[in-house]
C-alpha cells in the first residue's frame, strides 16, 4: 500500500541538533519531543506540519549524534516517512528501529514543499502526485524489511529471547 | 583484513567477513548515558527479561546533564541510577563520575579488541585502544543489554596515512578537524577509518583518542588505531580482564588510501557551522569571541588540560571572555590538581567545572546567548549547538582555544606566547 502525503523540501546534511535541538533531550515522549521537531530549522515548523506529511531531504540526513529523540520527534509531529539521497547511519538505524520509514533515494530534485507525494515502501517507488514525476528508491534491505514488518526492533528481539 | 574486519570477525564467531555483511557480533561493553539510557531503559523494561545479559558489562554514565540541572535531568540521572542498584551494573555517581568517553577507557573498561556498542554518537572514541566502538541509539542498546550482541553490517575501511612529524602546538585535534576538511563531513559515511603513519607513531594516547573520537565527525562508523606500545602501556595496569590485540593484515583490502604530509600543518580551526568549514588558524579571520571552552570528551583529557595550561601560565583571560575548562574526569581532575594546572587556570581567571558535557551539546554550564561566539575544544558547531541558535562555535584544539581566551579573537598559541 502506497502512503501519500504533502512534501517538506530538506537541503543536504539536516543535523540532530537541528532536528531536535540538544536542550529538549531530557524529554522521552513522542508527544512532547513532537512540538520541538525541526525547531532548530525553522521553530515554527511544527505549526505548519500536517499529520501524514513526508520529508524530502538531501545528503546524510540526520547527520550528528545517535539521539533517538530526533527521529522519535519527528514520528511525534506526525510525519509518515523521511526520503533522503542518503542517511547518516544512527539516525536510518533509529528510524527503522522505531518505525519510521526511510528511504535512500535522490528525489529531492523532483519536488517543491506541499507537493502531493506517494510513496511505495515495498517497490521503493516514490512519486510526485502534481507532475507525475517517479524516483525509484534503494529498496530497503531484507534485513531490515524484517525489523519493520516486526513493527520495530524491539518486537523482532522480543520473540526470540527467554523469558524471565 | 583491515583492523575493523578482524575484530568483527572475531566478535561473529567467523574466520573472515566482507565489506557489506550483515553479521550478529557479541558486545564486549555496552553503554549509555543520561540523556539515552532513560529511553533503552524504558524499552528493556518492555522486553520482558529481568536481566541484562552481563552486569559488568553494561555500564550507565549520567554526565550530559549532571550534576542535574533541572527536574527532568534528576529524574533522568535517577532512572540510571535506580536501574543500575537492581541489575547490579555498572554505575558512576556525582563525585565518582567523568564523561563517559573519557573514564571508561581511564579506568580499563573499554580494552583493546573490544567490540563497543554505546548509545552515544562519540563511542567511537574507544578505537584509539585498537577496539571497534560505534553509536547507536537507546532501542539499539536496549536489546544489546539483553542479548549482549548487535547487529552490524561489516563497514568498509579507509586507510589513512600520515607522513612527517608534528610541529609544535600541533596535536590529534589539528590533525582530525584537517581530515574532515579534506573529506567532508559524510567523506567517510558507513565506513571505519584505520590512522596510521609516522604522526600517529608518535601521538599521545589522548591525541590518539582526540582523533578517534571525531571520525563521526566525518560520517564514519568507527576509527581504529594499531595497537603499539603506547596502547600497551595506558592499558597497563588499568586492565581488570584479559582483552586481544588484533592487527591488520598486511594484504587487507581498503576501500581508500588517504595519505597527507603533516610536516608542516598548522593548528586547524573549524568555522560555524560544519566541522568540514576548515582553516589554518593564521587564515581563521579576526574573530573576536566571547567564551572559550575547554573539555569534553574529545579534548577534556590531561594532555588537553597541559597544553591549555602551558598557553595561560602567567597570562589572564581576556576581560572580554568567559574561559570554562571541565577536566573529563574526577583523576583528571585531581592531576591537574597535583601539577598545579588548576591554580594556573585559576590565576589566569579561567572557570574550572567538575566533569560534565555540559556546553558542549547546549546543556548547561557555558550556554551561549544570540551573537555570541565561543572558541571550543568540543567536537560540533552545527546551528544552535551550545544554545542560541543565532550563536556560533569555533572549533579547535586546546592550544588555540586558551590562546584565543586570552587575545579575545581567534589566534595561534604562538601569537600569545611570544
Amino acid at each position: 500500500m502506497p502512503i501519500t502525503g504533502r512534501a517538506w523540501v530538506f537541503g543536504d546534511k539536516v543535523d540532530t541538533d537541528v532536528i531536535l535541538p540538544g536542550k529538549y533531550l531530557v524529554l522521552s515522549d513522542e508527544g512532547e519531543l513532537g512540538k520541538h521537531a525541526l525547531e532548530g530549522f525553522d521553530p515554527g515548523f511544527v505549526t505548519k506540519v500536517q499529520p501524514g506529511d513526508i520529508i524530502v531531504g538531501g545528503r546524510y540526513f540526520g547527520c550528528g549524534s545517535s539521539r533517538e529523540q530526533a527521529p522519535v520527534a519527528l514520528k511525534g509531529v506526525g510525519i509518515a516517512a523521511v526520503v533522503a539521497e542518503t542517511f547518516a547511519r544512527i539516525f536510518y538505524r533509529n528510524a527503522l528501529n522505531i518505525g519510521l520509514p526511510a528511504l535512500e533515494c535522490r528525489a529531492r530534485h523532483l519536488f517543491q514543499d506541499g507537493d502531493p507525494v506517494s510513496l511505495n515502501l515495498e517497490t521503493g517507488e516514490i512519486r510526485n502526485l502534481r507532475t507525475g514525476q517517479m524516483a525509484q528508491a534503494k529498496p530497503i534491505p531484507p534485513f531490515m524489511m524484517d525489523i519493520i514488518a516486526a513493527g520495530g526492533l524491539m518486537n523482532k528481539i522480543r520473540v526470540s529471547l527467554p523469558k524471565g | 583484513m583491515t583492523l575493523a574486519e578482524k575484530i568483527l570477525a572475531a566478535h561473529a564467531g567467523k574466520d573472515r567477513v566482507e565489506p557489506g555483511e550483515l553479521i550478529n557480533v557479541r558486545a564486549d561493553v555496552v553503554m549509555g548515558n543520561d540523556i539515552t539510557a532513560p529511553i533503552a531503559i524504558n524499552e528493556f523494561r518492555k522486553l520482558g527479561v529481568s536481566k541484562v545479559f552481563d552486569p559488568q558489562r553494561v555500564v550507565l554514565v549520567p554526565d550530559h546533564f549532571v550534576p542535574a540541572k533541572d527536574i527532568l535531568s534528576a529524574e533522568n540521572a535517577k532512572l540510571l541510577r535506580d536501574f543500575s542498584r537492581e541489575q547490579g551494573s555498572v554505575f558512576f555517581e556525582v563525585g565518582n563520575m567523568g564523561i563517559e568517553h573519557v573514564i571508561l577507557p581511564e579506568l580499563g573498561l573499554v580494552l583493546p579488541g573490544d567490540v563497543v556498542a554505546g548509545a552515544d554518537s562519540h563511542t567511537c572514541t574507544y578505537g584509539a585502544l585498537g577496539a571497534f566502538a560505534t553509536g547507536m541509539g537507546s532501542t539499539d542498546i536496549a536489546c544489546a543489554m539483553a542479548t549482549g550482541e548487535v547487529w552490524m553490517k561489516v563497514p568498509p575501511t579507509i586507510k589513512i596515512v600520515y607522513h612527517g612529524q608534528l610541529p609544535p602546538w600541533v596535536g590529534g585535534k589539528d590533525l582530525i578537524l584537517f581530515t574532515i576538511g579534506q573529506i567532508g563531513v559524510d567523506g567517510a559515511i558507513y565506513s571505519a577509518m584505520e590512522f596510521s603513519g609516522q604522526a600517529i607513531e608518535s601521538l599521545s594516547m589522548d591525541s590518539r583518542f582526540t582523533m578517534a573520537n571525531m571520525v563521526i565527525e566525518a560520517g564514519a562508523k568507527a576509527g581504529l588505531f594499531s595497537v603499539d606500545a603506547k596502547t600497551l602501556e595506558y592499558v597497563r595496569g588499568r586492565a581488570k580482564r584479559p582483552y586481544t590485540v588484533y592487527q591488520p593484515d598486511g594484504d587487507a583490502r581498503y576501500s581508500q588510501v588517504l595519505e597527507y604530509d603533516v610536516s608542516s600543518l598548522e593548528p586547524q580551526v573549524a568555522l560555524p557551522h560544519s566541522p568540514a568549514n576548515i582553516r589554518p588558524v593564521s587564515q581563521a579571520g579576526d574573530i573576536a569571541i566571547d567564551q572559550a571552552v575547554i573539555g569534553s570528551c574529545t579534548n577534556g583529557r590531561l594532555g588537553d588540560l597541559r597544553i591549555a595550561a602551558q598557553v595561560l601560565r602567567g597570562k589572564s583571560v581576556n576581560p572580554n571572555v568567559r574561559c570554562i575548562i571541565i577536566p573529563g574526569s574526577q583523576e583528571v581532575y585531581l592531576q591537574a590538581l597535583r601539577e598545579g594546572l588548576i591554580e594556573t587556570f585559576l590565576r589566569a581567571r579561567a572557570a574550572v567545572s567538575t566533569p560534565t558535557c555540559g556546553p558542549c551539546l547546549g546543556g548547561h554550564m557555558g550556554i551561549l546567548a544570540a551573537g555570541e561566539r565561543c572558541i571550543s575544544t568540543t567536537n560540533r558547531n552545527f546551528v544552535g549547538r551550545m544554545g542560541s541558535p543565532q550563536s556560533e562555535v569555533y572549533l579547535a584544539g586546546p592550544a588555540v582555544a586558551a590562546a584565543s581566551a586570552v587575545a579575545g579573537r581567534i589566534v595561534g598559541p604562538e601569537e600569545v606566547l611570544k
